[in-house]
């Protein structure tokens, strides 16, 4: 399947991406070609195939409920951008 | 004294024990190696003081005969992997500035064995590319060059600058990741072996993630002896990582025996491709003669669903990728690009922050995730990922080891591909093992006709590299491969 | 099924009766020491990004290991509601920016919920009860916290809450008005208190809800609904469901339409409000979390926990009105909190029941109002409560006394036998000497003898006169008899 230009900035605002208008027109091009490549996947008859959730056939181990971890903020915000007393400071974000 | 850094890690081991020379002395070989290799780009950041301060405190443990596994050996380690105090990238202008405050479980391994950290090496942005183009920090030059040319090759990507820096002997070893082929397709294009473990041999904690279900580390090294040493060090259950298993890691130098009688290799047909160049498949069946003579029974295998296994990989990959990159948004760590309001500046971060690759893969991902496509896409590709799996499964059950050619080409000139499916196609060969679990590894086995170096995979059983280990020990000594680059850069 | 319009809940509209259907999200902190995929503190409070790991700050290469005892909260609550556990489960990202959401994901669970379907019965006021059908129970990671009001073009981010455990608990929308709302969200809250698997603090955001209403004339389809993010006490989920029908009652009553958006309740107001950010509609890109595994275990795992749960509410109810001969509605009340059922049953034991509830649930209840205490920390132990009673029964003391022993109690702490020893109010039931108080007091009021014996009622007056003068210790029910037998009048 083929995407439009519309189709590129929808999802390039999901990802928070800024595209231009040149850039929305050459993915249009680009993302159309790998997807079509892709869809040679529709020959495969996947009827009654369990999807793949994990390539690795053991049980989740767990962890106790300890507190092993924190008390590092220094750590933590030591290499944002902006901070200020151990917040990391973002524009404004109204709600 | 011949030149340290000819050693492998093997001979340069023997040698420190022996007090033949220092680990200082190693170290210094190798910085100045590094030094002047800089025009292959490998190395984004050099770390030559800590190199010699690893090194004066393996002198210590050496002379109280308190030597490590890893005692003295400078290592390059690629940059994905988070190193506490040093620079780390993922080779993306996203990452700029950020210094860990951690390190990788894989790097703490080699740290803890007594390796010393000579720097961090190139590689493709966030490990996304099969060439060594889409760093940030520019492309890593191949030191092989075709015979009687001076054009410039690619290494092979994404762990070009690892395969690079080893085969140039600026290191005698280095860390990689193989999300496809990765450690492998570069380790052929370089003349070095590679080898991507079974998925959970190796912890993943501290490596900046790509793919979560695909990635895995190695190492690149110069002989199978030194993998097999250095994936001793990397290799282990790490309680910080869900997926990596546990299971007891055997020694691995210690299968390297030489004696393949007995062992079943399969030969999947479906490897055989329309349009694979015949040097690659002389040399293919060169390495099944090979293998014949020295004993071991060569089968004819089928893994029917070979050919879905590249388009399956670029959904399931920029799936995982497209969410494991939405934490770079410029607030906790790297680049932040200003903007009008909290969604302005996110966009205009990860838009300057990402590569044209990178951003390629994310909106992929983005796209095959949402809402519509999830089960067309996503869905479907985990499917097929489930009879890629089966196939092995199936094959398995009368083969050890499978052998295959590890790239349907040589190294090739930067620019040269353009076309991103064209370029995905390099993986091929590789990237089947991935969309399994499984344990790959690609051995250098000859020169093509350009004299570029050319490899053989082995795919082994998961969990099962020390069989992979000996073949690959056989297929080794076999090929004889000792052809090395000319020194044009230095 | 779904449930008959009730009239008598019905709001009246221009256009006739409008019914209001509500569900609830509501979001239970596991009452866990750590977080759901990190080792770091859940408690609430601290200083800025204090209570965070590398994991919960999203840095590079950072993975989540499950919490186990995360996990059996989420069972244990499952079974406490009713509900079918699922014995393989699966962890999904929810993919969105935000930046109190460092990973740009959310790790919850969206086709496999740990927990299926369930029931909770509520008791309303008048007696009916109501089955509220229970759609789901998953977990989740909490998101940290922006504070916007620090400076004036910039959001502070705190990430101490980030991936604290949530149990999200999904009603059906079977909920028909306010009232019901709030009585729902106080038994899943005595539920989950009772089971110990969250505290139920709502104040602290322990427990909050999504609140989705719509209206609807009796009959129709379902309406538009809008959600209600976050609102944090039971009184405002109340308030919040009364404004917002309204306001959609107006509007389709206007000649509008409702449109399905997020909205924010405000407490001062008492109103709800668009949420300004609201953007494009979200595509969450749910899959699974490729850095985990399935959730799996097997039915003895869920066995020997529901070996281990408590009485539950209902249950408990039964019990007290069985055992203990309380009307249904004492015993509502006295289990809607696991700590005063437990106060209840260790100051009824052994004695009459209803005289403990009425103590309980008068006097105390009383007390703890007024010092605003709850009764976990009651300055009056139950076992105290309990011999206080005792006291009145065997005669020690009268009714009126017992009651000021008990504020006594209140603000000492003491136990009631020595209060009553320390300051004599033991009762006097010796007949000699109150018949010489009798004797003396008729003797000198010869006035109201002379009308009792008109208008036998008066005798009250010289009961209050010999209470009086032995400060209440005289047995009432003996003066009682002495006067008639001096009055002439028995
Ligand atoms: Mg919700
Ligand atoms: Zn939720």
């Amino acid at each position: 399947m083929s995407v439009d230009q519309a189709t590129v900035r929808h999802i390039a605002k999901l990802a928070r991406l800024k595209v231009s208008d040149a850039d929305a027109r050459k993915l249009e091009g680009e993302l159309s070609t790998i997807l079509e490549w892709i869809e040679q996947l529709d020959e495969v008859d996947t009827e009654g195939v369990e999807p793949m959730t994990s390539v690795v056939e053991v049980t989740m181990k767990m962890r106790d409920d300890d507190v092993t971890d924190g008390a590092i903020a220094d750590q933590i915000i030591a290499n944002a951008p902006e901070g200020e007393e151990h917040f990391f400071v973002v524009p404004k974000v109204v709600e | 004294m011949t030149d340290l850094t000819d050693l492998t890690i093997a001979e340069a081991r023997d040698g420190l024990s022996n007090r033949e020379f220092s680990a200082v002395e190693l170290a210094d070989a190798h910085i100045a190696a590094m030094e002047q290799g800089r025009l292959l780009n490998a190395f984004v950041t050099e770390t030559p003081e800590r190199a010699l301060q690893d090194a004066e405190r393996s002198d210590g443990r050496l002379k109280a005969g308190d030597g490590r596994p890893l005692e003295g050996i400078p290592l390059g380690i690629k940059d994905l992997f988070c190193t506490q105090g040093v620079l780390t990238t993922a080779s993306s202008h996203i990452l700029d500035g950020f210094v860990p405050t951690y390190e990788s479980t894989v790097t703490a391994n080699l740290w803890r064995d007594g390796a010393a950290m000579l720097g961090k090496l190139n590689c493709d942005e966030f490990a996304m590319g099969s060439s060594n183009e889409t760093s940030h920090y520019g492309p890593v030059d191949n030191p092989w060059r075709r015979n009687g040319a001076n054009t410039s090759l690619v290494p092979g990507g994404s762990s070009g600058g690892s395969a690079a820096a080893v085969a140039a002997r600026l290191c005698p070893g280095a860390t990689a990741t193989d999300t496809g082929g990765s450690i492998r397709q570069p380790a052929t294009f370089t003349g070095t072996v590679g080898i991507k473990p079974t998925y959970g041999r190796v912890s993943r904690w501290g490596i900046v993630a790509f793919a979560s279900s695909l990635d895995q580390a190695g190492p690149i090294t110069r002989d199978v002896r030194d993998a097999a040493i250095m994936l001793q060090s990397m290799a282990g259950h790490d309680a910080k990582d869900t997926t990596s298993v546990d299971v007891p890691v055997p020694d691995y130098e210690a299968a390297l025996t030489g004696d393949i009688r007995g062992l079943r290799v399969g030969i999947p047909g479906e490897y055989r491709m329309e349009g694979m160049p015949g040097e690659i498949e002389s040399l293919w069946a060169t390495g099944v003669e090979w293998l014949k003579a020295a004993g071991a029974e060569v089968v004819d295998v089928s893994l029917p669903h070979t050919k879905y296994a590249l388009p399956a990989y670029y959904i399931v990959a920029p799936a995982e990728a497209s969410s494991n990159l939405a934490r770079y948004d410029g607030v906790r760590y790297g680049l932040r690009v200003p903007g009008e309001d909290i969604v302005d500046m996110y966009e205009n971060t990860r838009a300057a922050g990402f590569g044209a690759e990178v951003r390629r893969r994310v909106l992929i991902g983005t796209y095959v995730l949402s809402a519509g496509y999830y089960d067309a896409y996503y869905v479907k590709a985990q499917k097929v990922r489930t009879l890629i799996k089966r196939d092995f499964e199936q094959a398995f059950e009368n083969v050890d080891v499978m052998l295959t050619p590890t790239t349907p080409n040589a190294a090739f000139a930067p620019g040269e591909i353009t076309d991103p499916v064209t370029m995905y196609l390099n993986d091929i060969f590789t990237v089947t093992v991935n969309m399994a679990g499984l344990p790959g590894i690609s051995v250098p086995a000859g020169l093509s006709s350009e004299g570029l170096p050319l490899g053989l995979q082995f795919i082994g059983k998961a969990f099962d590299e020390s069989t992979l280990f000996r073949a690959a020990g056989v297929l080794e000594q076999a090929a004889g491969f000792d052809a090395q680059p000319g020194k044009w850069w230095a | 099924m779904e449930r008959q319009a009730d009239f008598a809940k019905c709001i009246k509209g221009s256009t006739g009766d409008w019914e209001v259907v509500v569900g609830l999200e509501i979001h239970a902190q596991v009452a866990s020491r750590a977080k759901l995929f990190s080792g770091a503190s859940a408690e609430f409070g601290g200083a800025p990004n204090t209570h965070v790991s590398l994991v919960d700050a999203a840095m590079p290469g950072m993975l989540p290991v499950i919490n186990r005892f995360c996990v059996e909260q989420a069972v244990r609550s499952g079974l406490g509601l009713k509900a079918e556990i699922n014995l393989k489960s699966v962890f999904d990202r929810k993919n969105y920016f935000y930046p109190d959401l460092p990973q740009g994901y959310q790790i919850s669970q969206y086709k496999s919920p740990i927990v299926g379907e369930g029931e909770v019965l509520i008791d309303m006021a008048d007696g009916e009860a109501v089955t509220i059908g229970i759609e789901r129970l998953h977990l989740e990671q909490d998101a940290g916290k922006s504070v916007h009001d620090q400076h004036p073009t910039s959001s502070y981010v705190d990430l101490n809450r980030s991936g604290v455990a949530l149990m999200e608990i999904v009603s059906r929308p079977d909920i028909r008005s306010a009232e019901e709302a709030r009585a729902y969200v106080s038994k899943v809250r005595a539920i989950l208190r009772y089971l110990g698997t969250c505290d139920g603090n709502m104040e602290e955001g322990s427990m909050r809800a999504d609140v989705n209403v719509s209206v609807r004339h009796p009959g129709d389809d379902l309406g538009t609904r809008c959600e209600i993010k976050n609102v944090n006490s039971i009184r405002f989920i109340g308030q919040a469901i009364e404004h917002e029908a309204r306001r959609q009652i107006d509007i389709i009553e206007d000649g509008g339409v409702i449109d399905q958006e997020t909205r924010l309740f405000d407490p001062r107001k008492g109103e709800t409000r668009s949420m300004r950010s609201k953007e494009e509609a979200h595509d969450y890109r749910y899959f699974p979390d490729p850095d985990l595994l399935p959730l799996e275990f097997d039915q003895a795992f869920v066995d020997e926990i529901a070996g281990s749960l408590p009485e539950l509410p209902d249950a408990r109810k039964q019990r007290f009105i069985d055992d203990y001969s309380l009307s249904p509605y004492d015993a509502g009340v006295l289990v809607s909190d696991r700590a005063s059922a437990q106060y209840f049953e260790t100051a009824a034991k052994g004695r009459d029941a209803k005289v403990a509830a009425n103590w309980v649930m008068g006097e105390l209840f009383g007390l703890l109002n007024r010092a605003d205490v709850e009764i976990e920390t009651s300055p009056i132990s139950a076992e105290h409560l309990g011999e206080l009673i005792d006291l009145i029964s065997d005669g020690t003391i009268s009714g009126r006394i017992a009651k000021d022993v008990f504020e006594i109690m209140a603000e000492t702490g003491s136990a009631p036998g020595s209060i009553v020893d320390e300051r004599g109010l033991r009762q006097v039931s010796d007949t000699g000497e109150i018949e010489r108080i009798v004797d003396e007091i008729v003797s000198a009021n010869p006035d109201q003898a002379a009308q009792v014996a008109e208008r036998p009622k008066a005798i009250g007056w010289f009961v209050g006169q010999i209470m009086k003068a032995t400060q209440g210790k005289a047995n009432p029910q003996v003066v009682n008899e002495l006067l008639k037998k001096r009055l002439g009048m028995s």
